[in-house]
């Protein structure tokens, strides 16, 4: 039973609740980084690192750290993770490290993983949260991935690299083609979710980590809290 | 030559190398704070005050202690520290001293923290100083650099508000509503910005 419990906290973020095509997170590097699969693995991969290691130890901490100080604290443990990454990956994938350019040390302010903090590893004991970014980290990476081959294939004509196709529209992997297939994956996500009977998002503050200090939804988050006490 | 290569930054920030549109950073409010005009207008203002803030901090620290220092590789955990307490205490000062700026630009400044605009600015002008050659950034270049991508976002929020204001109305098919209609008007007003390319270039030869 416990074995069900932690297999569905892994498989959730790659189908279920995917965390780019479903709660809508981690938009700016899938729209910078996808003009080629590799990248997108890349980029993947990288995030999913530092997803998986800050999960694990802000999990550890999680009686450690006090409530009020918990945003800067998650957020100086996942900065360290994405230095430590960002070293990595320049020592052993100078490539890699050049293509994402500026992206990599972005990892800091991707929504996923703060958001994967806040409402996962801060509540949660350490293995669950490490299943759980194990499996939003592959839910991101197999999304950026299916975006990379789409632009890549369309944009550039090849897959990882290799010539396949005659014919490039080079508009795809330029800026505008990146919103495009972007919100075409949405769409066919929104479809098919409709379709299994499922809510859809319909603004991209939904699942945002950061829209319960928005104004808008701060008398929302009272009323949360207060049904939360009444439990 | 100085004047003019601050006014070629300025307008690259804004026009060539769009942060939202062409640098893609800055999404989420962009696609979260576009619908009214005038939240559009007051995220985008404290954006780019924060932004020109944290470059007038992190530049001069960067380049007078890391760099001396050799720990370039602290960059991302000091900078993300220094913008977020940077957003405090402008918060703090602003509620004290200037509540009325507070009461119309406080809301936003909690969610800028996480902004990766901000850290992009902040990040991406560094790469531009490299000694060697005769047009590297200073610090002034910095600063209208942070400026210029700040209204930048501001001129590509409130496009994107007025092109968000037409969808509204709009017969949309059911599977596009919401996100992937906003997407693809994205993907449009980028296209509008392709149109810019090379302009500063062409209207301001440097060298």
């Amino acid at each position: 039973m416990a074995q069900k419990g932690l297999l569905k906290e892994f498989t959730k973020g790659i189908v279920k609740e995917n965390p780019v095509l479903c709660l809508v997170l981690g938009t700016c590097p899938t729209l910078a980084v996808t003009t080629s699969a590799s990248n997108a693995i890349g980029m993947g991969v990288a995030a999913t690192a530092v997803l998986v290691c800050s999960n694990a130890v802000i999990s550890l901490l999680r009686k450690v750290i006090p409530d009020k100080v918990r945003i800067p604290a998650y957020i100086t443990i996942i900065a360290g993770f994405v230095s430590v990454v960002q070293m990595l990956v320049k020592a052993f994938a100078p490539a890699i490290n050049d293509s994402l350019g500026i992206y990599l040390p972005l990892i800091v302010v991707n929504c996923i993983i703060l958001g994967r903090a806040e409402m996962f590893a801060g509540k949660n004991p350490v293995l669950p949260s490490i299943l759980d970014g194990l499996g939003m980290g592959v839910g991101f990476t197999a999304a950026l991935l299916c975006m990379g081959i789409i632009r890549e294939l369309l944009g550039s004509g090849s897959l990882f690299g290799m010539q396949i196709m005659p014919v490039q529209i080079l508009i795809f992997i330029l800026p505008p083609g990146g919103f495009f297939v972007f919100g075409m994956l949405i769409m066919l996500a929104n479809k098919l979710n409709t379709r299994a009977g499922k809510k859809v998002k319909t603004t991209p503050c939904d699942g945002c980590p950061m829209a319960d200090n928005c104004a808008e939804k701060t008398c929302e988050k009272t009323a949360k809290e207060a049904t939360l006490n009444a439990d | 030559m100085l004047i003019k290569s601050l006014v070629a930054v300025f307008l690259a920030a804004i026009l060539t190398e769009n942060y939202v549109l062409s640098k893609f950073l800055g999404i989420c409010p962009f696609l979260g704070v576009s619908k009214k005009l005038n939240t559009a207008v007051g995220m985008s203002v404290a954006v780019t005050f924060v932004m020109v803030l944290s470059t007038a901090v992190t530049f001069p620290i960067y380049t007078y202690v890391l760099v001396p220092m050799g720990m370039e590789y602290l960059q991302t955990v000091l900078f993300i520290l220094i913008i977020a307490g940077l957003v405090q205490l402008v918060e703090i000062v602003l509620r004290k001293y200037i509540p009325a700026l507070y009461n119309s630009l406080g809301i936003y400044l909690p969610l800028i923290t996480t902004n990766c605009a901000v850290l992009g600015v902040t990040m991406l002008v560094l790469q531009k100083v490299d000694s060697t050659t005769a047009y590297t950034y200073t610090f002034g270049h910095a600063l209208v650099n942070a400026f210029g991508a700040g209204i930048g976002f501001l001129v590509a929020m409130v496009m994107f508000a007025g092109v968000r204001g037409r969808l509204e109305s709009a017969d949309i098919p059911k599977s596009l509503k919401g996100l992937p209609i906003t997407l693809v008007a994205a993907a449009l007003v980028s296209l509008s910005f392709l149109g810019f390319a090379g302009f500063v270039d062409k209207l301001i030869p440097l060298g």
